[in-house]
């Protein structure tokens, strides 16, 4: 808590360095590797194709894996485990298969992911010809060629790695407070004890240091929102940064997960808008020949808002998996032990840090959804002071 | 482009868990918990609240006792005080007294004894009268027998007489 402290005052400020920080690397690194992990993919088709035709049909599989470990290629590791995926990679060549379900036309379709050997076979259902290409599902058509057409009808929602995750988490979550709250119901009056003693400060902290200052006398609505958003994310961030399974996902560095949370959180605040926040946007407090330029720019920043929180978390979560995911990258690029007498004491550092990120994020979410609550709960008599 | 474009299952199940979440938690973890938190707030409140009473109480019960013991004090002294007048009074009513019974008796005694010494003094005057009598007789019986003798005789006693 006394680092949160510290760290109060500069709370803007360090927003806004980590955001562009980490959404500069995000962005740099997402147009490049790409482009790189496709002319990857030419090679190591082509290569494929060379071997193929030396070789059997039964072993192209474990040559692909050969061409892949000659030409180590880190941005496509990195991708891969940022990115989400219909098996989870546990060990070596074993993943766990997942379910792929499926809403199309034809009804609703449920089988494992193993059906289609790590992306490399197609799947044939009574109603459609499968394949996953690059992460997604995709419809065949009889040639074997992509249905784009139909592919646009289906909806995909399979229990992927991150959905996995998710599960996971939200147990875990459940069990816990589940728990804990037993502990209050067993020990009325008495002094927290065992894990209700760890949970009980980081609830007291969202109550009295993030509902209260910014919700005022109307916080007790929205503390199960606050708590639920803040544990959330702060449960999906801590288990993003166990480097195996029942970790490992990057769940709350999915834009996704972050666009889901930002989106509740626009439409409480929406919901919330009193008289003032609403004026505010519609007759804000300036020349009327200003309301074309000044109306359309609040309207703006009512979606900017969630927009920014959806963005903050998806960038830092991810920013990190790609940080210590590069680092350690840098043995396997050279080739070399040695190098890991450097990556991974610093790699072991940014975990370190990471650790501290996936508290101040699910805080930096949790506080700034009630600053926004707060804002639009703003009383008439305060408007005064403008 | 993928790791910036929402897909729609984790949207969807993102939604789920979310509800799920906030509904079972709501109801089944953070309103117990947060009402266990503000109970246990309010009793410690009250506890402190009370104990602070308790402290005045105790505060209050003490001056009191300390009034009332210097009251007792004071009442102590004075009456030790009053007892301590009463007493030289008393001794000094009781040498009064003694001291006029004292001298009442003296001076009864005083006129006692000058009484005794008066009667004393009487019975020895008569006595003496009586001897000298008895005396002067018998000289007179011897002295008689001879004139001359018994003139002179008379005239020494008279002058015995005078004398004493």
């Amino acid at each position: 808590m006394c680092i949160i402290g510290l760290f109060k005052p500069n709370l803007n400020k360090l927003i806004l360095v980590f955001a562009v920080l980490s959404l500069n690397s995000a962005i740099s690194f997402a147009n490049e590797p790409v482009k790189k992990a496709d002319s990857e993919h030419a090679d190591a088709i082509a290569e494929v194709r060379d071997t193929s035709a030396v070789v059997a049909e039964n072993s192209a599989a474990t040559s692909h894996e050969n061409a892949k470990e000659e030409k180590f290629n880190p941005s496509e590791l990195i991708l891969e485990h940022i990115t989400d995926s219909h098996d989870w990679h546990l060990w070596g060549h074993t993943s766990l298969p997942l379910p792929i379900i499926l809403y199309t036309p034809k009804g609703l379709e449920v089988f494992s992911s193993s059906h289609f050997h790590h992306g490399e076979q197609a799947y044939t259902t009574a109603n459609y010809t499968y394949k996953i290409e690059e992460n997604k599902i995709v419809v065949l058509n009889t040639e074997n060629e992509i249905d784009e057409a139909a592919t646009k009808t289906i909806i995909d929602i399979s229990i992927t790695k991150n959905v996995c995750s998710l599960l996971i988490s939200v147990t875990l979550l459940l069990f816990i407070f589940l728990s804990v709250a037993k502990a209050y119901k067993n020990r009325v009056g008495k002094a927290p004890k065992g894990f209700q003693s760890m949970i009980e400060p980081i609830i007291l902290f969202v109550r009295d240091d993030v509902a209260k200052p910014n919700l005022g006398k109307k916080y007790a609505k929205f503390m199960p929102f606050l708590l639920t958003v803040f544990f959330f994310i702060w449960i999906n961030n801590m288990m993003g940064l166990i480097p195996f399974f029942p970790g490992g996902a990057n769940v709350s560095g999915n834009i996704a997960f972050t666009m889901v949370l930002a989106l509740i959180t626009f439409i409480i605040i929406t919901v919330n808008g009193g008289k003032v926040y609403w004026s505010h946007i519609f007759a804000p407090h300036v020349p009327w020949w200003l309301y074309p330029l000044l109306i359309p720019v609040e309207i703006f920043g009512m979606f900017t808002k969630p927009v920014a929180l959806m963005i903050r978390l998806f960038a830092n979560i991810t920013a990190g998996h790609i940080l210590v995911l590069s680092l350690i990258s840098l043995i396997f690029i050279f080739k070399s032990l040695v190098i890991a007498i450097v990556a991974v004491p610093f790699t072991v550092f940014i975990n370190v840090i990471e650790l501290l990120v996936a508290f101040l994020q699910a805080y930096i979410f949790t506080m700034l959804a009630a600053l926004f609550i707060g804002m639009a709960l703003e009383e008439p008599h305060a408007e005064e002071h403008h | 482009m993928e790791l910036v474009t929402p897909s729609i299952g984790l949207v969807f199940w993102t939604t789920i868990a979310f509800f799920i979440l906030i509904f079972v938690l709501g109801k089944f973890a953070w309103k117990p918990i947060m009402q266990a938190l503000a109970e246990r707030e309010q009793s410690i409140e009250d506890a402190l609240s009370s104990a602070e009473k308790a402290k005045e109480e105790l505060t209050r019960l003490n001056n009191e006792s300390e009034q009332l013991l210097k009251v007792a004090r004071a009442e102590r002294d004075t009456i030790l005080k009053e007892a301590k007048q009463l007493r030289d009074n008393l001794v000094a009513d009781a040498k009064g007294i003694a001291q006029t019974e004292a001298n009442k008796m003296i001076a009864k005694a005083k006129v006692e004894i000058d009484n005794q010494k008066i009667a004393a003094l009487a019975e020895v005057k008569s006595q003496v009268a009586n001897l000298s009598i008895e005396i002067a007789e018998k000289v007179l019986r011897n002295q008689l027998a001879d004139k001359a003798k018994q003139e002179a005789l008379v005239a020494d006693l008279l002058k015995e007489v005078k004398l004493s």
